[in-house]
């Protein structure tokens, strides 16, 4: 069977082989660089530094797919039976221990790189004048609260939860701290200021997601996960959920606002006149 | 090592006269391997069906589909389909065929075993398996379907019941409890293949001269023997917070659909994501090692070429195997775990791309130097290889928490896992299936039509699931049943069409598989020579198929390591591992 498999033109099955693996290597590499599909500009600091991460990561991994994809090309067509003598070897622990402290410097490095980008959003907190806004994901809508002039958020309790009569959220009106509390179906943030998430689940868990922001962050019920950035370029922003939630997650959406600091200042006095 | 006499029972070991003892109740390892692949190969085919009508129903939302309750989909059968496709690929695919499929029938036969160490236990764990998929699939003809919650069920979406979603109620029970027999089978598995390989080598079967597919089902097994007990629990645990009213992953205060619960409190749903992850990724391994064996088998014998850097291989495969337990947080990145355990899991993730390199510059060095004959076995074996680094690649990016900021909950990583956890180990269990079915069933799969097979498969594969990578990208969330809400989606809409396109091409493709495994099974070539490959392990020793204990009563003497191919000085390109020394011809 072997000896018939052989006779049947190894050499058209090496090239087409060969080939193959060259075409999907270049195609492959040129999609990625036409950057036809690709993420939209990054509207914050730390976004600019995840592009970066973004862009060595590319190089890097880019490098090591060509390289084994032409690799393997060039070995099939080059030792494709054509009578040639096999050359005997077992191996060779010099390459091996080469190639480990290469793929370990390489792969390692780029974890500990990344350590910056990281730890600017997660090891520190935010600074203490930032906004806060608190959002609540719930089967399928999001919902934003600002805590008001008096900087306080009110009470909330879960009996008086009714999305259908306009308190999605079940802000306890006995509560004084909860009366100037402005709850919104998106969100209005200012641009260059510093803005502290405090994201929370009513339900099932639940991801907010932004793609200008480059965060992405799961909404977990029981919990209170704090969160920070300062958006620089204004505009308007999807957000959408990123964590299987139900039959609607398709359609959890919202959107997010980054305004003048005058603009929404006005946007924060029409939400509370409204309130009154 | 024990001798056969002492060893698996095989004292009682006669061969069965009756149809039902011999084919459906066995004890042999074959027959119940054959029994395991059957059943992959039903839900490898139930679960492309899955895929095929979610992605008519992505590309054309508006068609009415056969087996669609209504015609057109509505958004929770869309998750059901999607929950019910990545639960059966996962659990009775990708750990039945490559682990307890081919690793039930050629592991003894490797080792010079006549039998698994427990061949009524093996049955068992076959048969538990079976009810467990019965039990999964009957969640779709239960009232509200079967469940929405996804392969990872997360709490408290699963734990909840009807209330937060047709399918939560009665089908993701079902679901549970069919996982957790599922969990069950595989313990039983697990010991048997660890017990075998340990106590039933033959005489100078050491462990130095163990195949590497051996060792890649050896490892399989610790690893499911560590993981299923973990995830046997975890299903335990989510079945009492439904039906017996604790909280173990349900905090208080929830409103559901405004609706106070007030019979939960104090649970964390991370515990279940910790607890289905410190199984999940050990899974991934649990689905790729075996197809990682077959790949070094395949290459070496069809390179005519020993398997380069054979002691690093294996270091390579416990390395994997041991870190696969340490990485489990890298899929927590965003789910609210301490941003200091991310960093650490992240750079353990980062490590395991080190042994996986090892494997892939030892392909390449086994091919280099050789004499490759492109069976269709071998070209699967390649494919694997390029498989393997597509996929593995851009792990690399999602090993990052930063980075996988964005691209969590993706499709970058929908392409991600299918590319290495699903199409390369399918890659690695056809290489297997090619290699072995003349050993199987004494015939040959047509290399003719295996060979357009081979080429439909690897490109349609990378058609499909390459541009995946490009939505995710451009942040295209997953598990989305409808690309029509979100606007940044909408520019999304042709990629989406396209993957459609080449998923149908690629699944149509499969159904040239299926004939050929048919026809060749009643009129393929027979195979007349016992080692038709020229290959040197010791399932080529023996007839085909080989006899019901093997090795007629006479235990194989092992006297070579698994991979002496071109040996210089010898006149054959490849001495068996069971040829004595002296019988070897001098060039």
């Amino acid at each position: 069977m072997l000896r018939k498999t052989r006779e049947r033109g190894s050499t058209a099955v090496a090239l087409a082989l060969s080939i193959f693996l060259i075409v999907f290597t270049i195609v492959t590499v040129y999609i990625f660089m036409s950057k036809k599909w690709w993420f939209p500009p990054a509207i914050t600091d730390f976004g600019h530094e995840i592009d970066n991460q973004f862009f060595r990561t590319f190089a890097i991994t880019g490098i090591v797919f060509v390289a084994a994809q032409i690799g393997l090309a060039i070995a099939v067509f080059r030792f494709r039976d054509h009578g040639q003598k096999v050359k005997y070897f077992e191996g060779n622990n010099a390459m091996e221990i080469l190639w480990t402290l290469a793929t370990v410097v390489l792969f390692v490095g780029l974890g500990l790189y990344a350590r910056n980008a990281w730890a600017q959003v997660h090891f520190m907190g935010a600074s203490q004048g930032a906004l806060q806004v608190e959002v609540t994901g719930q089967q399928f809508a999001w919902n934003f609260r600002y805590a008001g002039p008096d900087g306080k958020f009110g009470r909330l309790k879960p009996e008086l939860v009714s999305a259908s009569t306009g308190n999605p959220l079940g802000l306890d009106p006995t509560d004084p701290a909860s009366k100037d509390d402005v709850v919104s179906p998106v969100i209005y943030i200012p641009a260059n200021r510093e803005v502290e998430l405090i994201l929370k689940s009513q339900d099932v868990t639940h991801s907010f997601f932004v793609r200008e922001l480059r965060l992405k962050q799961d909404t977990v019920p029981g919990m209170e996960i704090h969160m920070h950035f300062t958006a620089t370029v204004p505009g308007t922003y999807e957000i959408a959920c990123a964590e299987l939630c139900g039959l609607g997650h398709y359609r959890m959406r919202s959107f997010m606002y980054v305004v003048s600091e005058a603009d929404f200042q006005k946007w924060m006095q029409q939400q509370e006149a409204a309130n009154q | 090592m024990v001798t056969h006499e002492s060893g698996g029972g095989h004292g009682h070991h006669q061969p069965p006269s009756g149809f039902i003892r011999k084919w459906i109740f066995s004890v042999d390892h074959k027959v119940i391997g054959i029994q395991y692949i059957s059943l992959a190969l039903f839900s490898v085919f139930l679960g492309m069906a899955l895929s095929l009508l979610m992605r008519i129903h992505l590309a054309w939302p508006n068609l009415k589909l056969p087996f669609i309750a209504g015609g057109i989909m509505t958004s929770e059968q869309y998750l059901a389909l999607m929950t019910m496709h990545g639960t059966i690929m996962v659990f009775m695919v990708l750990t039945t065929a490559p682990q307890s499929g081919f690793g039930n029938y050629f592991l003894p036969i490797q080792i010079g075993a006549a039998d698994m160490a427990f061949p009524v236990l093996n049955m068992l764990s076959f048969w538990t398996t079976f009810l467990s998929l019965c039990v999964m699939v009957a969640a779709f003809f239960v009232a509200g379907g079967a469940p929405i919650g996804g392969w990872t069920s997360y709490p408290p979406l699963s734990a909840l019941g009807q209330i937060a979603g047709p399918g939560q109620g009665a089908g993701e029970t079902l679901w549970i409890v069919g996982l957790a027999i599922f969990c069950a089978a595989s313990l039983m598995g697990a010991l048997n293949f660890i017990t075998t390989t340990i106590d039933l080598r033959a005489k100078g079967m050491s462990l130095g001269r163990m195949p590497l597919t051996v060792w890649s089902w050896f490892i399989t097994a610790i690893l499911a023997l560590l993981a299923f007990g973990v995830l046997l629990a975890a299903c335990l645990l989510l079945l009492l917070d439904r039906v017996a009213g604790t909280s173990f992953f349900i905090p208080g205060g929830l409103v559901v659909t405004d609706t106070v619960i007030t019979w939960h409190k104090g649970g964390s749903p991370l515990l279940w994501q910790h607890l289905f992850w410190f199984f999940g990724h050990p899974e991934v391994y649990i689905a790729i090692l075996p197809g990682m064996g077959v790949a070094s088998h395949v290459l070496s014998t069809f390179s005519r070429k020993p398997v380069f850097g054979y002691r690093a291989m294996v270091g390579a495969l416990c390395g994997i195997g041991f870190l696969g337990f340490c990485v489990w947080g890298h899929h927590m990145f965003v789910s609210g775990m301490s941003p200091y355990s991310a960093f650490a899991f992240s750079i353990l993730t980062m490590t395991i791309g080190v042994p996986s390199a090892i494997k892939t510059f030892n392909w390449l060095g086994t091919l280099w130097g050789g004499k490759i004959t492109f069976t269709c076995a071998m070209l699967f074996a390649i494919g694997f290889v390029s498989l393997f680094v597509t996929g593995g690649l851009s792990g690399l990016f999602l090993a990052q928490p930063s980075l996988d900021l964005y691209l969590h909950d993706a499709y970058f990583v929908v392409a991600h896992f299918h590319l290495i956890m699903g199409v390369a180990a399918i890659f690695g269990m056809f290489a297997a299936l090619y290699f072995w079915f003349p050993k199987m069933f004494g015939r040959f799969l047509n290399e003719k039509i295996g060979k357009v097979h081979f080429w439909l498969t690897f490109a349609g594969v990378y058609l499909i699931f390459m541009p995946m990578h490009f939505l995710g990208l451009a942040g295209n969330p997953r598990r989305y049943s409808d690309m029509t809400a979100v606007d940044f989606l909408h520019p999304l809409q042709p990629v989406h069409d396209f993957i459609t396109y080449a998923a149908i091409f690629t699944i149509s493709a499969q159904l040239i598989f299926l004939f050929n495994l048919l026809w060749s099974l009643k009129f393929g070539e027979k195979a007349e020579e016992q080692n038709p490959w020229r290959a040197t392990t010791l399932e080529w020793s023996i007839p085909s198929p080989p006899p019901f204990d093997n090795f007629a009563g006479v235990e194989p003497v092992i006297y070579h390591g698994p991979y002496e191919f071109s040996v210089p000085g010898a006149a054959d390109d490849f001495i068996p591992q069971y040829l004595a020394p002296e019988r070897v011809r001098k060039a």
